[in-house]
């Protein structure tokens, strides 16, 4: 009796399966192999087997365009994470946009913190078997598998961002034939946003939320100092003295809980201190949410989220602008040399397009003015634009190290080199170097 | 006849508990607008799909195997030995730290990994022995105990990377700098396996097999776990046997951390244990803590986490559906024998 009621209900539940799975509208049931086909993805091969190995990979679908380049783009955080991620992203949709015969191929969250188990050149393999013939690393973090995936597939081009792999003049040269770095020149957005903070702040107390300290990481937040502290002296005319500017870094480009502070907590940690513009040096835009809530209570704070021009829509109102990077162009320009073998190996530290700085075909970062930004303000902004573009250099002499030696002397002006690996925050910065 | 009765009506119960899993992950499917058929396809084909997948597979297989093996040390002695993560990382971490230790020196790297690996199962067993302390002197509840060494364990691996560790001029989420490759587990040609790991696996199961039922101390382990008074009353330790039983899950968990660290990163990593160790707590569940099921349920597991990285890959599906998958496996399987001992009886 009782075994007969065991053997219903399991029956029941196989059958239920069957139908569950069956029902759905795949084609043919017989045939579960074959892919569904959606019209959307044209393209999708049946098997991933390695295309080397099997040439004629997606034999079923004989729709599919013949010959289709595909590049795959792993991705550290998520691919609408309104930052860093995003921005690369949406750089690999202006590619299949503006270069014919392209297709985009993606792994978001490839960090070990998301992906237990797994390497960054693990992942490249898995983009790789889905036919992709040139790979996107994009974090400083993935340096150690870019590097070592690149010597393991000569045949498949790698644009590690951020990285200095194949600088020549770099500390870490390595030459890699396959790699190419790119970096937009965010130097010149942070400056812009610091001295948009420093037009804005009423208390004069900006907060730097930083990632996690690295020669990048200081860099950037440092070329923020020097932004904020030329227009305060130059164009607001206020004492020096009068400036704070504090960085506190959370560990981690964005959070994960358990592994990096909560830029969450950090940010009210600064409201509560007095700070009234953050200026976000992580990837994700906490910074703005807690500005806009200690706004909603009464207190008048900015924000400056950092990466994707649409950050300020998670909170315009207290959005003063979002220095971007726009990696499409240069993307676009490397997937057409790499498609028509006449990819070159380079190190590419890339300024803005001073003719116009948000001319998105054509610049590698931009500044893009959120609505917060106040008329007053405006002019002078722009005017500080301009003179970054006639040739003003804010890395130079004197400048001091945070410790007091000194980095620049009277009338020296910092190489590529030294600020690249920048290796200390600078007097006046108040926060960890190390 | 009896007993072969009631074997296969257990495993009747199992394969239910598994049908109730695929039902239930393919509801979930169903719901977020994938196809299930196509979603477990390519599960299939990323696990098995060429050699270097399933070269991949086996790179977890072997942490899994080793953790899951000490874990059944533990539940043999009724212990829920949740610290087994952390177990893993201070293994990892004294691993690490014996390597640097002789990096500059002229001692055969051969030795140099032995010695570490060694160090590394040292720190796993101080770790679980810490969380063994607790409970017999300090009256702490295992599971407490452990949550919060697995807390410390990832503050201070944490702190060591960005801190005494770290990179020179950088700290990295990446982790400590790699170690030159003559420090690395020889491992097969293009591929990330270690012959050494699997090595490694094979014996600690062997070992761990024969430990548990062919030997009077994983006898008296099992009286201890079934109950700890009458095993008392029997003359057995019971303190003893539980302490010696953390000490051994955790040689078995810093063995695992050294893995990862010689065998897989070459490096410290944030994520050194990389969720293996609650892994290894599903699996000890659910093979029923019965070490002859162990190779082909890690398999299977292992198997699952590497197919799963398809998902987002081909169809924009997020990979912890595997996850998912494997929990309820876990959860139907546990239902299923609740059922099974209400309407069949005990046995």
């Amino acid at each position: 009796m009782k075994k007969k009621y065991a053997w219903t209900i399991f029956a029941l539940l196989l059958v239920m399966v069957l139908v569950l799975s069956a029902c759905k509208p795949t084609p043919a049931p017989s045939a579960p192999a074959e892919p569904a086909a959606p019209a959307e993805e044209p393209a999708a091969p049946a098997e991933p087997a390695a295309p080397a190995e099997e040439p004629a990979a997606p034999a079923e679908e004989p729709a599919a365009p013949a010959e289709e380049f595909v590049f795959g783009m792993l991705l550290v955080g998520p691919y609408n994470d309104k930052g860093w991620s995003q921005a690369h992203y949406e750089a690999g949709e202006f590619v299949v946009e503006k270069v014919p015969g392209t297709k985009m191929i993606y792994l978001d969250r490839v960090n070990t913190a998301d992906r237990p188990g797994t390497t960054a050149a693990q992942l490249a393999e898995e983009l790789v078997q889905q036919g992709a013939k040139l790979v996107v690393f994009n974090s400083d973090d993935m340096k150690d598998d870019a590097v070592e995936f690149t010597k393991n597939n000569p045949e498949i081009f790698v644009i590690h961002a951020s990285g200095d792999t194949v600088w020549a003049d770099g500390e870490n040269y390595v030459p890699l034939a396959n790699m190419a770095n790119l970096m937009g020149e965010m130097e010149y957005g942070k400056m812009i946003a610091g001295c948009d903070a420093a037009l804005h702040t009423q208390s004069g107390s900006i907060g730097y939320l930083g990632p996690l300290i690295n020669e990048e990481t200081r860099r950037l937040a440092t070329s923020a100092y020097l932004g904020a502290r030329y227009c305060w002296d130059n164009y607001l005319e206020k004492d020096p003295a009068d400036l704070k500017f504090r960085v506190t870094w959370i560990g981690f480009w964005f959070n994960i809980p358990g592994f990096t502070e909560d830029p969450t907590q950090v940010a009210n940690e600064f409201i509560n201190s007095g700070v009234d513009v953050i200026i976000s040096g992580i990837d994700t835009t906490e910074g703005l949410v807690e500005a806009r809530k200690a706004t909603g209570e009464g207190k008048q704070v900015f924000a400056i989220p950092y990466d994707f021009i649409g950050a300020c829509e998670e909170a315009p109102d207290v959005c003063l602008g979002v220095p971007y990077f726009n990696w499409g162009p240069s993307y676009a320009r490397y997937v057409s040399s790499a498609m028509q073998g006449t990819w070159k190996s380079a190190f590419e530290w890339m300024p803005p397009n001073w003719e116009n700085i948000n001319d998105l075909d054509n610049t590698p970062i931009g500044y893009f003015s959120g609505p917060a930004m106040s008329q007053d303000a405006k002019p002078l902004l722009e005017k500080f634009i301009a003179e970054l573009a006639g040739g003003l250099n804010l890395w130079s002499g004197p400048l001091n190290y945070q410790d007091g030696s000194e980095f620049l002397a009277e009338g020296e002006v910092a190489t590529d080199v030294e600020i690249w690996y920048l290796s200390q925050l600078l007097e006046g910065m108040e926060g960890r170097s190390e | 006849m009896n007993q072969t009765r009631t074997r296969s009506i257990s495993l009747l119960f199992q394969l239910g508990g598994l049908a109730l899993a695929v039902l239930f992950v393919t509801i979930i499917l169903l719901l977020v607008d994938a196809q299930p058929m196509e979603a477990f396809r390519l599960i299939w084909e990323g696990a098995t799909g060429n050699p270097t997948r399933i070269a991949s597979v086996f790179v977890v297989w072997v942490p899994l195997l080793l953790v899951t093996c000490g874990l059944l040390a533990t539940f043999t002695a009724g212990l829920w030995n949740i610290g087994i993560e952390g177990q893993i990382t201070v293994g990892a971490i004294f691993t690490t730290g014996v390597m640097r230790l002789f990096l500059d020196t002229s001692i055969s790297p051969v030795l140099v990994i032995i010695i570490s690996m060694l160090a590394g199962m040292l720190g796993g067993a101080l770790w679980a022995a810490l969380a063994g302390i607790l409970k017999t002197f300090g009256g702490v509840n295992e599971i407490f105990g452990g949550l919060g060494l697995n807390f410390i364990a990832t503050a201070l691996n944490i702190g060591l990377i960005f801190g005494a560790w770290s990179r020179p001029g950088i700290a990295s989420m990446s982790g400590t700098e790699p170690f030159p490759e003559h420090f690395w587990l020889p491992t097969f040609q293009n591929f990330r396996l270690s012959l050494w790991s699997i090595g490694f696996a094979v014996l600690g199961l062997i070992i761990i097999y024969f430990l548990l039922q062919g030997t009077h101390f994983g006898l008296r382990l099992k009286a201890v776990g079934k109950g700890m008074k009458s095993a008392f009353r029997m003359g057995i330790p019971t303190w003893q046997h539980m302490m010696l039983s953390f000490v051994i899950c955790g040689l078995f968990a810093g063995l695992t951390g050294a893995i990862q660290v010689t065998g897989v990163y070459h490096r410290l990593i944030p994520s050194i244990s990389s969720g293996y160790g609650f892994m290894g707590l599903m699996i000890a569940m659910l093979i029923n803590y019965q070490a002859i099921w162990l190779a082909p349920i890690a398999l299977f597991f292992a198997a699952l986490n590497i197919g799963g990285i398809q998902l987002p890959i081909v169809i924009k599906l997020d990979s912890a559906l595997t996850g998912v998958l494997q929990g309820s496996l876990v959860l139907f399987i546990l239902i299923m024998q609740g059922i099974k001992q209400r309407f069949v009886g005990k046995k």
